[in-house]
């Protein structure tokens, strides 16, 4: 069975390039690359009564946005490349969905791309690549 | 349209003797719209809360058959559903703190979510002045009761909002819409009754439009208005001013759509029932000498009580009136946030929501009324220093430190603001199911709500009370008597989510990430 990489991506520049680096060692490893985009979720957010009268509706639309939007556009150039690739959109704390997702999937990799933010929002908010690191049970490569 | 007509005509009734008094220079502008408004409400509150035939000869005192509709209705719940409860009150923990979520369901609203957005609506003015108001008139011993009605409430809320979900529209577009006006016409078609239930429906939300403009609004706007006076005297004697400032900032929200306000109003009000809650705590544990009189006097004065009209059962009233009037509980507004849940299973809504009634009076409202009583603030009716509502609660939060005026003010303002939010919701959807949808129809009914605070924070709090508790109550009427005859099926799907959890067929999440760890 060959092995499988999971990319973290998020729509960004960073990410694009994570992508890339990773099709790259697939390509040569003929691993297969799972791309999935987290959408930002947690059930404890308060919502107004109008907003829990259409979240359905909007998860509905989120999930299609971020399917077309930034996860089709991944696999569609990556295919032109000759190598596996599938796409995933999940809601959720993010480093603890691609945490789980490597679990899921049996990835022996992970690549993710740097955000590049700044040095008080990272302290204050903490980044994904950080908390990554913290909780990942396979190698995590940040792609700058 | 009958009803379209019928109830612009009653609302510019209300509405218009303000305007004609407005002229009279001799009197304050918040005089003029309490004495211009208040004999529209009488007629209507006094058939609302009239006696029980006989009560007078059985009790003592007269003693209002709303009263015990509501008490005869939660006690029926309680029994029928075999003390849900208490015995479901672990599972409902289990399931709000989101043990068995579907990780598939992620991003939909979880009962978490709908918990709190429901308590935002439930979580107002009448934990801080209806408990007030409760013990004013029916002493420490209200208390007892009015933890009692929260109790018993718990089983009525469990009805209503399992029904909610199971009877709820869900459109093409994937939005929803529930509560009572749903489940009273299709629950009751269902069952061959469908003009019935079409009858309590168009009922129910005629009332909820006015509940809503009473207890949703005008209480809210009145007791708000009052703390902000003690603080800012200037507002003494301008509570229109008060109410002009609340009705542009909701207006904002509820008009011009800035939704951002009411994000963050959802977000600290949580906070701030935290803080009420911890201040309460803080004074009961600086006057822990008088814990134990303080319990003593509200068990004595709930079976015994000297000083308070109609004695044991008057302070029954009291007390069993603003717990329903708090927590909702067979109002049935609270079904119309739950109905929006992500579930399979109708029953887990019910037990997700028969917490309402335990945070906001079992908790809350018992905080107030012990402080209270702890602080011996309570001075009987009819003696010198007598205080009711916000006024009392107030008086026995600053006994212990002047500044909790402060923290107060400002948990009644944010109670009152996000209150009001919840319940011009609420309102509107009786307003669309009557009416239809259309820009032009909802825009009226937000014009109407934005003066109804203006009128609320206006008037004594006297004619705003009454009105308040005889629209809400009269939602219960008709939300009852469907609850009646629908509890059957509330009994089917408890069941049948009962036989599947004891099966195993929803796996608790939590339970097994521990076992795996």
């Amino acid at each position: 069975m060959s092995e499988t990489y999971v990319v973290g991506i998020d729509g960004s520049e960073g990410s694009v390039r994570a992508v890339q680096f990773a099709v790259d060692h697939a390509s040569k490893t003929k691993a297969v690359v799972k791309v999935i985009h987290v959408l930002e979720w947690s059930p404890y957010t308060f919502l107004t009564n109008e907003e829990l009268a259409e979240r359905h509706k909007r998860r509905r639309e989120e999930l299609e946005r971020a399917k077309t939007a930034i996860v089709d556009l991944v696999v569609k150039k990556i295919n032109e490349q000759d190598v596996s690739i599938e796409g995933e959109v999940r809601y959720g704390h993010v480093a603890e969905q691609l945490q789980q997702y490597c679990e899921e999937t049996g990835a022996g990799h992970m690549y993710i791309g740097r955000h590049g933010g700044g040095a008080i929002s990272t302290r204050i908010f903490g980044s994904v690549p950080g908390a990554l690191v913290q909780i990942s049970n396979v190698p995590v490569t940040v792609v700058p | 349209m009958k009803i379209w007509k019928m109830t612009i005509v009653w609302l510019i009734s209300i509405c218009t003797p303000g305007v004609v008094f407005a002229q009279d220079a001799d009197r304050s502008i918040d005089q003029i719209i309490s004495e211009a408004v208040a004999p529209v409400i009488y007629p209507f509150v006094g058939a609302v809360f009239s006696p029980m035939p006989g009560s007078e000869a059985i009790f003592g005192t007269s003693f209002p058959w709303i009263v015990g509709w509501l008490v005869v209705a939660a006690t029926i719940f309680t029994i029928y559903f075999g003390f849900i409860q208490f015995r479901g009150f672990k599972h409902s923990i289990e399931l709000v703190r989101g043990d068995y979520l579907d990780p598939n369901d992620a991003g939909e609203v979880t009962p978490f979510q709908a918990l709190c957005t429901a308590l935002s609506g439930t979580v107002g003015l009448g934990n801080i002045a209806g408990v007030g108001v409760a013990v004013a008139i029916g002493g420490p011993g209200a208390t007892f009761w009015m933890i009692l009605a929260g109790l018993l409430g718990m089983a009525a809320k469990f009805t209503e909002c399992t029904l909610g979900v199971h009877y709820r529209n869900e459109y093409e577009d994937g939005s929803v819409s529930g509560g009572p006006m749903y489940y009273l016409s299709k629950g009751l078609s269902e069952r061959g009754m469908a003009g019935f239930g079409k009858f309590l429906a168009v009922f129910f939300a005629i009332c909820c439009i006015g509940g809503a403009f009473g207890g949703g609004n005008m209480f809210q706007a009145n007791q708000s208005a009052q703390q902000i006076s003690t603080i800012f005297p200037f507002f003494a004697d301008k509570g229109w001013l008060f109410g002009l400032i609340m009705a542009v900032l909701l207006g904002v929200v509820i008009i011009g759509g800035i939704k951002s306000i009411a994000r963050v109003t959802e977000k600290v009000v949580p906070f701030m029932a935290a803080i009420y809650v911890g201040s309460a705590i803080v004074i009961i544990l600086l006057n822990i000498g008088s814990v134990g009189d303080a319990f003593s006097a509200i068990i004595s004065g709930a079976f015994a009580p000297t000083a308070v009209a109609g004695g044991a059962v008057g302070a029954l009233i009291q007390g069993f009136k603003r717990a329903a009037f708090s927590n909702e509980a067979g109002i049935g507004s609270a079904s119309i946030a739950h109905s929006a849940v992500q579930t399979k299973h109708p029953a887990t809504e019910g037990y997700v929501a028969l917490l309402e009634p335990f945070i906001d009076t079992v908790i809350i409202c018992t905080m107030t009324s012990l402080v209270i009583t702890i602080t011996g603030s309570w001075i009987p009716q009819g003696q010198e220093g007598h205080l009711a509502g916000i006024a009392l609660t107030s008086k026995a939060f600053s006994s212990t430190w002047g500044g909790f005026v402060y923290v107060l003010a400002l948990a009644a303002v944010l109670f009152a603001f996000s209150t009001m939010l919840s319940w011009s919701y609420y309102g509107l959807k009786a307003w669309t199911y009557l009416f239809g949808e259309g820009a032009t129809k909802e825009l009226v009914f937000k014009v109407l709500f934005c003066v109804f605070v203006i009128l609320g924070a206006s008037m004594s709090l006297g004619p705003v009370i009454d009105f308040s508790d005889a629209m809400i109550f009269t939602m219960a009427i008709f939300n009852i008597i469907g609850l009646y005859i629908l509890m059957p099926k509330v009994k089917e799907l408890l069941r049948d989510y009962q036989t599947r959890l004891a099966s195993g067929e929803f796996k608790n999440v939590r339970k097994e990430a521990k076992a795996s760890a």
